[in-house]
């Protein structure tokens, strides 16, 4: 992996060849995924990557050239790309000089444990989970993977971030007649319980053989924390400045308004213990826990250097990466929760549907943000306290800024994983009115 | 260069690979965007590495590495064998492969302009010109346009012996014009939505999309939404522009036709596939005049799924998928082929770079023209819907149930073009629907459109996929359902 000694190298040699103001970006990951299917590892995966990314400023000019070689011919080119790309540009009168250097408040988020996961070690999980499935008259399928990544921003004023970290993925289905779905993300390797989520994805799937067709129309739904998250995840650009900037955000026109229920809050905070990555952005500033909503008000946006000044605010910290058109977003997102369990709400509900998780979520309307999708791996129908049985997968179309106006209970927040969003903190919720316009036919 | 993929392959075989494949692979992009009279994205990027995919002890491993050292690509293939074993912990038969034929092989996408040689300057100058015009057009409040171009010169070694070198470019551009008045959101792309039009080309393509020339038309027609009527909800015939059309191939033909889905490799991710064994040559997939072909080769056209060789060394091919509506062929390899008893793969497995291994991905999946004129078609029409460009899509796991969104509709009375509609959206079930296509148009309407986002795979892989569609026409549709109350 990529020490810090050897990011300042890599860094001395990108500067002899670029311009005055100069940044690098640097990025190493080893990464590994075990993928299994028909209870079979069918795909096993490895790679060792580098990226060095450079960024030149030339007059109010900027411009980017990436390499993944660190020989000094690359470097130079690279550097000599990223300078003659900026030059041939007009001129920018939003683009700030680079930052000054910054100081950071540290996270410790890289597991040796992690790292260290073998290939034996991920298919000696696997097996176990094979098992089960074979004992139970299921197939099983699924990933295991394992990440260690390494991440540097330098300048030629003197800017020094580095930032290191592990993360890995448990997922898996079990099909038979009927499927059943479980995710789990962990930093450290300590965090995962194969065994869990084997067992939920297993039951699921036993519970939801022959479903049954309910018509469409409006019920109260009980999401598990991976179905909110797929369908929160869609908010994360909308609270970025410069989307309400360029009118392309729900949330143009609508700052200090009241937005969602009183039982809405969310924070931006990579600091979370649940949380993951780097505590600076893509110029190295930096990251504020931000309030975004705070009970139902939207108080706050994030935003990038360039972003705050426009708008007569201080940088948050969110900054992408630059050059870039969307300025900022939201990586962390923490939404908060209550105290209600998943059980609690079933118990509570006299007429719903539990939905374990959502695909194929698409934005309908920007502004009212109307989002469409589909149930999957199990969804039932909870009558009188309990489930009752599983019922055919429905569509839905929402808009997410009624839901999170219509949310009755909320459970206690945990590091989800969905397919459609990056990993949060998210509670389970019990909405009310939730709409399903079609049923399918499985 | 060629050293070190034999290097890979060497260790590969003396660790006790039973086969294996090495592609080395050098790839070049440049992306640009502008946004409201600025430069947005200026990026240039370069990326080398060796992926080496193996299969020992009867079950795959795969490796890949940027450090292209001999001792640290040893150590690569060393690991993909040390893999593969680990894979074989938990098999419940060994890997077969269908045969394939040696091959050494050069092969080129055919170029008039090289976009890497084109002045940096002039292709922000295009977009800042397509820009002006967009903005010129009073309620535009963002104006948006893209360029992205891509090399990819690979170098594919097999134990089998084979040796290709095959060096693909493509371009790609587009436009959006977005307008927010009154509480709502609307835009308009040209000449497609999600990053306009890309195709296997070089910068002639740029050169005949005419960006400038159409940038204030759909400024004023994004405009223009927010007083057009909300798109009506029932029953409808609808016609689907070419681009909408080909978007509507990709996710209810190209998806559902991967033997990977089928087969349950995807399932806990992407999904499966309606299309059971027992459909193949069974299922009235459409109606008679639907015909669907999955074409890699020249001939077909320059799309994204235009190639010479796939990522497992299988030569372009045509393969019929839907011959006068019956359901008669998948997109296979060379693992899945021998399950099904096909005597050879259809060449479809590509992977997005040095680092991933190749999958099953649709080529160039294409509706074949049909004999319809445009006007005439309309003329034909007593009372219908056209939708255009895509703005959302949806489909459930075994892309059976759809709904799209897009970005305008017309109404078509008595055979005519009426009013604009807004917010359009229809869905159907995938069969129900092809089997309601009454009318396809000609060839002089046909065109073969680039997907460049097509999302698949663990750890996720994105590809361009090719799709050919002339505007047709479908009876008894579902409309409106995603603004229903």
């Amino acid at each position: 992996m990529l020490s810090e000694a050897r990011c300042r190298e890599i860094f001395d040699t990108v500067r002899r060849f670029g311009g005055e103001e100069t940044e690098v970006f640097l990025e190493a990951t080893r990464s590994a995924l075990t993928r299994f299917a028909n209870n079979t590892i069918h795909q096993n995966v490895a790679e060792e990557a580098l990226h060095v990314s450079v960024r030149a400023l030339v007059e109010g000019r900027t411009a980017r050239a990436t390499t993944n070689k660190t020989d000094e011919a690359s470097l130079r080119r690279a550097a000599e790309r990223a300078l003659a790309s900026a030059r041939l540009q007009p001129r920018n009168p939003d683009l700030l000089p680079l930052p000054e250097p910054q100081s950071y408040f540290p996270v410790e988020r890289f597991c040796e444990q992690t790292a260290g996961l073998t290939p034996d070690t991920r298919a000696e999980a696997v097996a176990r989970v094979v098992k089960r499935a074979d004992e139970s008259g299921l197939v099983a399928a699924g990933i295991f993977s394992n990440t260690a990544v390494t991440q540097a921003l330098l300048n030629s004023r003197g800017l020094f971030a580095f930032h290191t970290e592990t993360r890995g993925e448990f997922s898996v289905t079990f099909l038979n007649g009927g499927s059943g779905w479980a995710k789990g993300n962990f930093t450290r390797a300590a965090h995962l319980d194969v065994e869990a989520l084997a067992a939920r994805a297993c039951e699921k799937a036993l519970a939801n053989r022959e479903p049954r067709e309910i018509p469409p129309g409006r019920y109260t739904v009980i999401l598990e924390p991976a179905a909110v998250l797929d369908l929160v995840g869609f908010l994360f650009y909308d609270f970025a400045a410069t989307a309400v900037l360029d009118k392309r955000s729900c949330f143009t026109n609508r700052m200090g308004q009241k937005v969602f229920g009183d039982n809405i809050s969310i924070y931006d905070d990579v600091y979370h213990p649940l949380q993951s990555g780097a505590p600076w952005d893509g110029e190295g500033i930096p990251r504020q826990a931000v309030q975004l909503v705070d009970h139902g008000d939207l108080c706050n946006l994030v935003y990038a250097r360039h972003t705050a000044r426009k708008m007569n605010a201080l940088p948050t910290g969110h900054g992408l990466l630059l050059p870039n058109e969307y300025g900022e977003a939201p990586l962390n997102l923490v939404f908060a929760g209550g105290d209600t369990s998943l059980d609690e709400m079933i118990r509570t509900t006299e007429r719903g549907i539990l939905v374990t998780r959502l695909w194929y979520i698409r934005e309908v309307d920007p502004y009212e943000k109307i989002l469409t999708g589909m149930t999957r791996d199990g969804t039932f129908l909870v009558e009188n306290g309990r489930v009752h049985h599983a019922v055919r997968n429905l569509r839905f179309n929402q808009s997410l800024k009624e839901m999170l106006n219509q949310v009755e209970l909320l459970g206690p927040a945990v590091r989800a994983a969905g397919e459609e969003s990056f990993e949060m903190v998210i509670p389970p919720m019990r909405v009310a009115n939730f709409h399903f316009t079609e049923v399918t036919k499985y | 260069m060629r050293d070190w993929a034999s290097w890979a392959l060497d260790t590969a075989v003396a660790r006790g690979a039973t086969y294996a494949d090495v592609r080395l692979l050098d790839a070049r992009s440049r992306n640009l965007s502008t946004k409201n009279g600025t430069v947005g994205t200026v990026s240039e990027s370069e990326s080398l590495g060796l992926g080496i995919r193996v299969i020992a002890d009867g079950a795959w491993g795969f490796a890949a590495t940027d450090q292209l050292t001999r001792e640290q690509i040893s150590e690569t293939a060393a690991r993909a064998v040390a893999i593969a074993r680990a894979s074989a912990r938990v098999k419940k038969k060994d890997v077969v492969l269908a045969p394939e034929q040696k091959i050494t092989a050069v092969w080129k996408t055919p170029i008039e302009k090289d976009p890497f040689d084109v002045p940096l300057d002039a292709l922000v100058d295009l977009l800042l010109r397509a820009d002006q015009e967009m903005r010129r057009v009073a309620g535009v409040t963002l104006a948006e346009g893209s360029m992205a171009f891509a090399r990819q010169e690979q170098l594919f070694l097999s134990t089998q012996g084979s040796e290709i070198r095959q060096t693909r470019l493509s371009s790609g551009a587009g436009l959006v014009a977005t307008s927010f008045a009154e509480g709502e959101i609307q835009k308009c792309s040209y000449p497609n939505s999600f990053g306009g039009q890309h195709a296997c080309a070089g910068y002639e393509l740029i050169e005949g999309l005419q960006l400038v020339e159409n940038a204030g038309r759909i400024a004023e027609e994004a405009v223009a939404l927010h007083q057009a009527e909300q798109c009506p909800q029932g029953r409808r015939t609808i016609i689907l522009g070419s681009s909408q059309l080909a978007l509507q191939i990709h996710e209810s033909i190209g998806h559902p036709i991967e033997l990977d889905r089928v087969l349950g490799t995807e399932a806990n991710f992407a999904g499966m596939s309606f299309l059971t064994l027992d459909q193949l040559g069974q299922l009235k997939y459409g109606s008679d005049i639907v015909n669907v072909v999955a074409d890699a080769r020249l001939e077909h056209g320059p799309g994204l799924g235009t190639f010479g060789y796939d990522d497992e060394g299988v030569p372009a091919q045509c393969i019929d998928i839907i011959k006068d509506g019956r359901f008669v062929g998948y997109l296979s390899s060379r693992e899945t082929a021998p399950v099904i008893g096909l005597p050879r793969s259809g060449g479809t497995m590509r992977a997005e770079s040095w680092n991933r291994i190749p999958l099953i991905r649709m080529t160039n999946v294409s509706l074949l023209p049909g004999t319809w004129s445009l006007d005439a078609l309309l003329a034909d029409t007593d009372d219908a819907l056209y939708f255009e460009t895509n703005r959302s899509w949806s489909i459930d796991d075994r892309r059976y149930h759809f709904q799209f969104g897009t970005e305008i509709a017309w109404e078509i009375k008595a055979g005519k073009k009426t009013r604009m509609l807004k917010n359009p959206s229809y869905s159907g079930i995938t069969t129900e629907f092809w089997n309601s296509c009454d009318a396809i148009c000609g060839r002089r309407h046909w065109t073969l459109w680039g997907t460049p986002n097509c999302g698949k795979g663990q750890p996720m892989q994105t590809m361009g996929t090719g799709h050919g569609a002339a505007p047709a026409r479908f009876r008894n549709v579902l409309v409106g359902v995603a603004y229903a109350q």
